[in-house]
C-alpha cells in the first residue's frame, strides 16, 4: 500500500466511531472600530508607527513630491519601480528609476537604494499592508531584498479595519506577503530589533483621496 | 550538530541538572515573565477572544474529524496549482523525500526557514548524511545550529542563551559555515543582528534550494500559510528556485476565511503582537514569481496514531504558538531541554509521548512533567485542555508497568497490611520516632519520588503516644 493510502485509511480508521464535530459558530466580531472611515485611517497610522513604521499623510496632487523627499532624504540615488506604478508618482524624483523584470538577479536587487510600491490592502486594527503582486507592486523579492520600501496605500478605499475584512478582498491563488512594520527580530533576550533580513526601513504613505476642501 | 534526543535521560533526570543551572534560569525567567504579560496585554485588545478561541477550536476539531476529505481535497488544489505532493508516513520516509528532491536539483545546499515538522524528523542530519548542508537561518536557530546546541522553546529556540554567551558563539563560530562575524562584535542585540544579517544575506543570495514547513494549509484553494518577523522566511520561500515544505498532516484547515480566525489569535498568543512582521502565502508555483518548483511532503510520523486517541487528539489542535510554555512553572523551572523533544512544555508533555509512543524513559516520564496548575490550558488559544491528556496519558503509562509502578503497587500493598495490622503500625511508629536521626534523606527504592521533594520529617513521639499523654 502507498504511504499515501496508508495514512488515509490510518486517519478513517481513528475517527471511525468519534462524534460528528459541529458547525463552527463564528459569533467573533468581523470588526473591533467603529465604522467611520477617519477613525479607522487614524488607527492604522497609529499601528503602523506603532511597530515602527515611518508614517506620512498626504492627498493625491502632493504625493510625487512627497516620495521625492522621501527618496531625497534617504539618499537614494536608485529607485525600483514595479510594472504598472501610476507614471505621475515618481515624476518629481531625480533618483535612476530601474524596472523590475524577471532577469534582475538577487544580487542586482541588493544593490538598488528604496523600492516604491502600491498596495492591495491594508488593516487598520493590526498595522498591516497586504501586497499581492498585481499591477505597481511587483515580485515578493522586490520589497523584501533592497533595504528601503516606500508603499503608497489609497484611502479610504484601501483601508480595512479587521482581518475578517481583508481576507475576502484577497485572491488566495496569488502570492501574498502581509507586513506589519519592518522586519524585526526578538530572539536576543527579547529585546526588538529591526531589519534582521528584510527592509530595515519601511515608510508607508497614506494618501486621503476625500472629497473635503478644509 | 547534536540535534538528537535518543538516549535522553528522563524528565526528573534532565530537570535536577537544570534547576542548578543559575545563568539558565534566570534567563528563562526573564524571557517567560516578559512575553507572559505582554501577550496578556495583546489578548485583552480583543473583546471577542473567547469566541475567537471557540471558533479556533470548533475550525480545528472540524478539521480532524474529517481529516481524510480535506487532505485529498488538499492534494488536489495543491496539484491544480503546480505543486507536487508527496505522503510521508513517518520520519525516515520524509527525510528520504526530501534528500531526493534537493539530490534532483544537483545542489548540495540548502536554506531553512524555522520548521518544527523538520526538526522533529532530524532532516538535517539525514541531509548531512546525504553530503547535503542545510542552514538554518531564523536568527534563534542560527544561535542553536552554530552553538551545536538544541532548541529550547517553540517560538524563541534560543531562549536560554543570553546576549553574551550569543556574542561568544558568533565570535567563534561563523568563520566556520561562512561569512565571519565582524571585528570587535559586542553582546548588543542590534550589533548581533547585524551580524547575522551579513553572515545570512550571501546564502540567500545564492540559494537555489528553500525548505519550509507551514502554519496552515487551506484545503479548498491549497494555500500554504508561513508567519515569521525577521524575512529570513520570505527569503527562503521566494528567492530558491526550488521550494520543499513539510508539513505535518494536522496543519491543514478547511477554508480561505478559516485564517481570519488564526491569523488573528496565533501572534497574539505567541509573540503578543496584533500581527507578526511578516505573513506570506502562496499557492503552488507563480509564473515568474518565487519558485519554479514546489513540493508539499505531508507527515504523519505519529499524528494517525494521536488522532486514534479519543483524550488525546486534542493536542492535534495545536497551532504552535507557544503561550503555555510561557506560563509553565514547571518548564521556566526545568527549561526546555529536559523534556528531551522538539517540543517543550506543556504541549511538548503531552504531544511528544502521543507522536513516539510511551515506551521510551523520557517519553513515560513527561506526563508527569507538571503540577496540574491548568494555566497552559487558560492561556491555548485553541483551547487544548493539556492537563485533562496528562492525567490520561499518566494512566496510560501506569497500565503499561514499568519498574516505578511495580514498586509503588507493592508498597501501597504493604502500606494496607501495616493499616489493617495496629500493633505492627504502633510498633514501627515508635521505632520510627526514636531512630529519626537516622533516617536518609532519600527513600532507597522510591529515589524518583524523593529525588524532587523533601521527606517530611518524623516527629520526637508518635501520635497515639500524644494523643494517650494529653487527651485520655
Amino acid at each position: 500500500m502507498s504511504s499515501r493510502d496508508q495514512i488515509l485509511a490510518r486517519v478513517r480508521a481513528a475517527v471511525a466511531d468519534a462524534p460528528e464535530a459541529p458547525e463552527v459558530s463564528r459569533d467573533y466580531l468581523t470588526t473591533h472600530t467603529a465604522d467611520d472611515p477617519a477613525a479607522v485611517l487614524d488607527l492604522l497610522h497609529e499601528n503602523l508607527a506603532d511597530y515602527r513604521a515611518l508614517v506620512h499623510r498626504t492627498r493625491p496632487e502632493g504625493l510625487p513630491a512627497l516620495l521625492a523627499r522621501l527618496l531625497a532624504e534617504r539618499g537614494a540615488t536608485t529607485v525600483l519601480a514595479p510594472a504598472g506604478l501610476p507614471a505621475g508618482w515618481l515624476a518629481e524624483s531625480t533618483a535612476t528609476r530601474t524596472d523590475d523584470t524577471p532577469a534582475s538577479t538577487a544580487q542586482e536587487l541588493d544593490a538598488v537604494d528604496s523600492v516604491v510600491t502600491g498596495c492591495a490592502v491594508a488593516i487598520a486594527e493590526t498595522g498591516t499592508i497586504v501586497l499581492d503582486g498585481s499591477a505597481g507592486q511587483g515580485r515578493r523579492r522586490i520589497t523584501l531584498v533592497p533595504d528601503h520600501h516606500i508603499c503608497v496605500v489609497r484611502a479610504p478605499e484601501q483601508v480595512v479595519a479587521s482581518v475578517p475584512q481583508a481576507l475576502p478582498r484577497l485572491d488566495p491563488a496569488r502570492p501574498l506577503t502581509w507586513i506589519s512594520g519592518p522586519s524585526a527580530t526578538s530572539d536576543i533576550e527579547l529585546d526588538r530589533v529591526e531589519g534582521v533580513h528584510g527592509p530595515r526601513t519601511l515608510e508607508v504613505v497614506l494618501v486621503e483621496e476625500g472629497t473635503s476642501t478644509e | 550538530m547534536s540535534g538528537t534526543y535518543l538516549g535522553m535521560p528522563s524528565f526528573p533526570e534532565a530537570a535536577r541538572e537544570a534547576v542548578h543551572n543559575e545563568t539558565l534560569r534566570e534567563n528563562l525567567r526573564h524571557a517567560t515573565h516578559t512575553i507572559r504579560d505582554k501577550r496578556a496585554k495583546a489578548v485583552a485588545e480583543l473583546a471577542d477572544w473567547a469566541q475567537l478561541r471557540e471558533a479556533g477550536r470548533q475550525i480545528k476539531d472540524r478539521t480532524l474529524r474529517h481529516l481524510d476529505e480535506y487532505l485529498v481535497q488538499l492534494e488536489k488544489s495543491v496539484t491544480a496549482a503546480g505543486g507536487t505532493v508527496h505522503w510521508a508516513a513517518d520520519a525516515d520516509e520524509a527525510n528520504r523525500i526530501v534528500a531526493g528532491l534537493v539530490k534532483a536539483t544537483g545542489e548540495r545546499e540548502v536554506v531553512k526557514v524555522k520548521s518544527m515538522a523538520t526538526q522533529e524528523i532530524g532532516l538535517n542530519e539525514a541531509l548531512e548524511a546525504e553530503g547535503i548542508t542545510a542552514y538554518e537561518t531564523d536568527l534563534a536557530e542560527l544561535i542553536v545550529q552554530l552553538g551545536e546546541d538544541r532548541p529550547s522553546h517553540i517560538l524563541v529556540p534560543a531562549i536560554h542563551r543570553n546576549r553574551g554567551e550569543i556574542r561568544e558563539i558568533f565570535a567563534r563560530t561563523m568563520s566556520e559555515w561562512g561569512r565571519p562575524a565582524p571585528e570587535g562584535l559586542t553582546d548588543s542585540p542590534a550589533e548581533l543582528a547585524e551580524a547575522a544579517r551579513l553572515h545570512l544575506r550571501e546564502k540567500f543570495l545564492r540559494a537555489k534550494v528553500g525548505i519550509s514547513g507551514a502554519n496552515f494549509m487551506v484545503a479548498e484553494t491549497g494555500t500554504l500559510v508561513v508567519v515569521e518577523s525577521e524575512g529570513n522566511g520570505r527569503m527562503c520561500l521566494t528567492l530558491p528556485e526550488t521550494l520543499i515544505s513539510v508539513v505535518g498532516i494536522e496543519k491543514t484547515v478547511p477554508t480561505w476565511q478559516d485564517l481570519e480566525v488564526f491569523l488573528q489569535t496565533l501572534p497574539r498568543s505567541s509573540t503578543a503582537e496584533r500581527m507578526n512582521p511578516y505573513t506570506s502565502t502562496w499557492t503552488g508555483t507563480t509564473e515568474a514569481d518565487g519558485p519554479r518548483d514546489f513540493h508539499l511532503v505531508l507527515l504523519d510520523n505519529g499524528r494517525t496514531a494521536t488522532l486514534a486517541d479519543e483524550v488525546g487528539r486534542q493536542a492535534l489542535r495545536c497551532i504552535r504558538c507557544s503561550a503555555c510554555l510561557n506560563v509553565c512553572p514547571v518548564y521556566e523551572r526545568a527549561g526546555g531541554h529536559a523534556y528531551g523533544s522538539v517540543y517543550p512544555g506543556p504541549i511538548g508533555a503531552i504531544l511528544s509521548p502521543q507522536l513516539r509512543g510511551t515506551e521510551s524513559e523520557i517519553d513515560a516520564s513527561l506526563p508527569y512533567a507538571s503540577s496540574l496548575c491548568g494555566a497552559c490550558y487558560d492561556v491555548c488559544p485553541v483551547a487544548i485542555d493539556i492537563p485533562e491528556v496528562l492525567v490520561h496519558l499518566r494512566e496510560r503509562v501506569a497500565g503499561q508497568g514499568g519498574k516505578g509502578h511495580r514498586l509503588e503497587k507493592a508498597a501501597i500493598k504493604a502500606a494496607g497490611w501495616v493499616l489493617n495490622h495496629p500493633a505492627a503500625l504502633a510498633a514501627g511508629e515508635k521505632a520510627a520516632s526514636k531512630t529519626r536521626g537516622l533516617h536518609p534523606r532519600r527513600l532507597p527504592g522510591a529515589a524518583a519520588w524523593t529525588d524532587s521533594r523533601d521527606l517530611p520529617e518524623v516527629p520526637p513521639e508518635p501520635f497515639r503516644d500524644w494523643w494517650k499523654k494529653n487527651r485520655t
